[in-house]
């Protein structure tokens, strides 16, 4: 996916004035999907499950070279075959040359965010393979030629009505299809390309390092058709999403679940444990797991920044978060979207391609309290806040004013004249430190200062 | 009970009359309250900006200014988050000033409710019809989710339940300014599930110009009062109340 995260502000002022359904349809369904999570939280000890999730995770994420090997040698044992990619580049060459060596024309996919992240379709496409996307979400978007708007429920910002118009042209339903009739199209379309594609790819949420297992969560049925099927199943895995031990599984496949959707678990949990082990036997003749670091030890080293990788992938963030609300996942401009892409985009492209999303946040702190696995995002924008600053990535009038403050309110005297001066001017000591008070009108009106200070009727004494 | 207000540059220029509510609310409750007129800005805009120099600077200017209270009531939960989270992170090495003035801060309802144990404050407010915006700093780093509510009831006030009550404003400081458009649309969720009420009560100030600012652009004229002054009101309308004891 291409990244244009540095117009964020204009094209989240774009998609909030221009085009409304997108506020709507996403505020509409991420509280929708927040209102389940707490519900689920609320029927289990939700801190102490959090608190674990995160010991583990955070146990992983340091002894990650331990857990990579083991997890190697598990898979191989099992039969897998396992490729290591240092970059998005040679994680789609590897997926290339399997297709190519095997002559694959058709590929299925189930939804996965790192295929995003290393562009893997139009590659794909590029080289002439016809690639069907079998999540209803992503199928949706495959048609409308439009990247994930959300980790979990990619086509959120869309209507039913929009999804309608789209299928009716595309796919010849009624114009007022309800939306069985709209799945069962689709399912007609994607179950053909099931049974004749030589390849299925999919993400994984988890690897679990003492058994070799690839598990993936999923409510359609689509991921285990992806996975079993085609002859080949690849399954491309970023290489923080180990886990230790198959009992630690247990516990993230249900509060990974709860997080996401609210379910106590998802309705499909694939398993994935090699290929087929006899001629005749169900499942893929070849599993094939890339692992995929593509900036992830970088962010692994940051002092601060690898609480990151402990993310899931739940959205419980992104459903929360006030202002990804407003605009839904593309005005971010990239893959990883609301408060974890904004505390994970600076890690895994570096600070200066994220700007601004560190400032993105109004710091609410309701994804903190969402996350499964208590990653800090309030402290880690803050945290890349300071990092731009010191390389100066902020504009110099932000930092002037802040400057002008700083030394204001550490005069008295000073901050007691400006005070005066400015609020006889119709403005105030700190509207004036800061040059801002036009981007405040526009879209707001401008505030009214007291008409004599609080110091002013203390010294006059209050009755 | 000896109290230091420390007023905050946003209620000293834009709710002086709040802030006063606040000294006759403490000293009706029977504080003695001091103001330190050294006091500026508590450096949360240089915090949340990432300019740690800066705000260091105006935290150890404002351990300084307080240094001798021994209770230090602050009417924002914003800003009373400020001094009680994030001055302890800023403390350079062997500098215990930024701790020690945390620990003994409070946010102005939170005083009340945990360190004056009050929340019976009279009937004062019967009849009104009250929602609440939960600032997001009392909320999520002070933990205060049910103070307010308790002191507002306390006083008479009908609770009008308020379905993003305890969503972002939007306001964020350095936030509305830089992604106006993102933060105007939250401040519109606010508004537009906003039920009919006499009074939006908040107790931070920042909170109430962010949505304020952008009702009057929107041309509605909504009553957000500030708690100190909805709790004064309460208690000041008693006639002739009795002594409290405290
Ligand atoms: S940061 Fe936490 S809440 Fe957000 S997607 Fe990752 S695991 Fe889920």
């Amino acid at each position: 996916m291409r990244i244009e995260i540095g117009d964020y502000g204009a094209r989240a002022r774009q998609v909030i004035r221009e085009d409304p359904q997108v506020r709507e349809a996403v505020t509409g369904a991420t509280l929708a999907f927040d209102a389940k999570r707490r519900r689920s939280y609320d029927e289990i000890d939700s801190d102490a499950w959090r608190r674990w999730a995160e010991a583990v995770k955070s146990h992983a994420l340091t002894h990650l070279d331990r857990y990579l090997a083991e997890a190697e040698a598990r898979l191989i044992e099992n039969g897998a075959v396992v490729h290591w990619a240092a970059d998005a580049g040679e994680a789609r060459q590897i997926v290339m040359e399997l297709a190519a060596e095997n002559g694959v024309r058709r590929v299925v996919k189930g939804k996965s965010m790192v295929t995003e992240e290393i562009d893997l379709n139009p590659a794909l496409e590029g080289a002439g393979i016809e690639i069907f996307e079998t999540d209803l979400g992503e199928y949706i978007l495959q048609l409308l030629d439009e990247p994930p708007s959300h980790i979990l429920g990619p086509a959120i910002h869309r209507t039913l009505e929009q999804v309608r118009e789209l299928f009716a042209e595309r796919l010849e339903t009624p114009p007022d299809g309800n939306p069985d009739t709209l799945a069962r199209a689709a399912r007609k379309v994607l179950r053909d390309a099931f049974l004749s594609a030589e390849m299925g790819i999919t993400g994984g949420n988890f690897l679990v390092a003492e058994t070799g297992t690839v598990a993936l969560i999923e409510n359609e049925g689509n991921i285990r058709l992806t996975t079993s099927l085609p002859r080949i199943h690849v399954a491309i895995v970023g290489i923080e999403k180990l886990l230790p031990r198959m009992s630690d599984l247990a516990g993230f496949l249900q509060l990974t679940s709860r997080a996401a959707t609210g379910q106590p678990i998802g309705c499909f949990v694939s398993l994935i444990q090699g290929p087929a082990a006899r001629p005749g036997d169900d499942g893929p003749k070849e599993v094939h797991v890339v692992l995929v670091d593509n900036g992830r030890t970088d962010v692994l080293a940051h002092e601060h920044a690898w609480e990151a990788l402990r993310c899931v992938r739940c959205g419980a963030c992104l459903n929360v978060c006030p202002v990804y609300r407003q605009t839904g996942g593309h005005a971010y401009g990239w893959v990883y979207s609301g408060p974890i892409g904004s505390v994970l985009d600076p890690g895994l492209l570096g600070l200066r391609e994220a700007m601004p999303l560190p400032f993105a946040s109004s710091l609410c702190g309701a994804c903190f309290d969402a996350c499964p696995v208590r990653i800090p995002i309030p402290e880690l924008l803050l945290e890349w806040r300071r990092e731009a600053q010191e390389e100066g990535l902020t504009p110099w009038r932000e930092r002037a004013a802040l400057t002008t403050l700083a030394q204001m309110a550490t005069r008295p005297g000073l901050y007691r004249l400006a005070g005066r001066i400015g609020s006889r001017l119709g403005g105030s000591a700190l509207g004036r430190a800061l040059p801002m008070l036009g981007d405040w009108a526009r879209e707001r009106a401008l505030p009214k200062p007291s008409e004599r200070s609080f110091r002013e009727l203390w010294r006059e004494g209050i009755e | 009970m000896k109290v230091t207000l420390f007023v905050t540059c946003l209620a000293d220029h834009y709710f002086a009359q709040a802030a006063a509510d606040s000294v006759r609310l403490l000293r009706r409750l029977g504080c003695e309250v001091h103001f330190p007129e050294a006091q500026s800005c508590c450096g949360q805009p240089a915090w949340n900006a990432g300019r740690n120099r800066e705000a260091r600077r105006m935290a150890e200017h404002t351990a300084r200014v307080l240094a001798d209270a021994e209770a230090v009531v602050v009417p924002s939960g914003s800003c009373a988050a400020m001094l009680k989270k994030s001055y302890p992170k800023l403390a350079v090495a062997g500098d215990g000033s930024l701790a020690e003035l945390a620990a003994h801060t409070w946010e102005l309802g939170e005083f009340i409710v945990h360190r004056l144990g009050v929340t019976e404050l009279g009937n004062g407010l019967a009849g009104r019809r009250v929602a609440i915006h939960q600032g997001c700093h009392a909320l999520r780093e002070l933990r205060l989710e049910t103070e307010p509510e308790l002191l507002l009831r306390g006083a008479g006030a009908e609770i009008v339940p308020w379905e993003a009550q305890d969503e972002c404003c939007g306001f964020g400081g350095l936030f509305a300014v830089k992604m106006g458009a993102v933060s105007a649309a939250m401040a519109d969720r606010k508004l537009d599930t906003l039920p009919a009420v006499d009074w939006v009560v908040s107790g931070d100030g920042g909170c109430i110009l962010q949505l304020d600012g952008r009702a009057r652009m929107r041309r509605a004229r909504i009553p957000f009062v500030h708690l100190a002054t909805a709790l004064w009101e309460g208690v000041s309308s008693l006639a002739a109340s009795p002594e409290r004891e405290n």
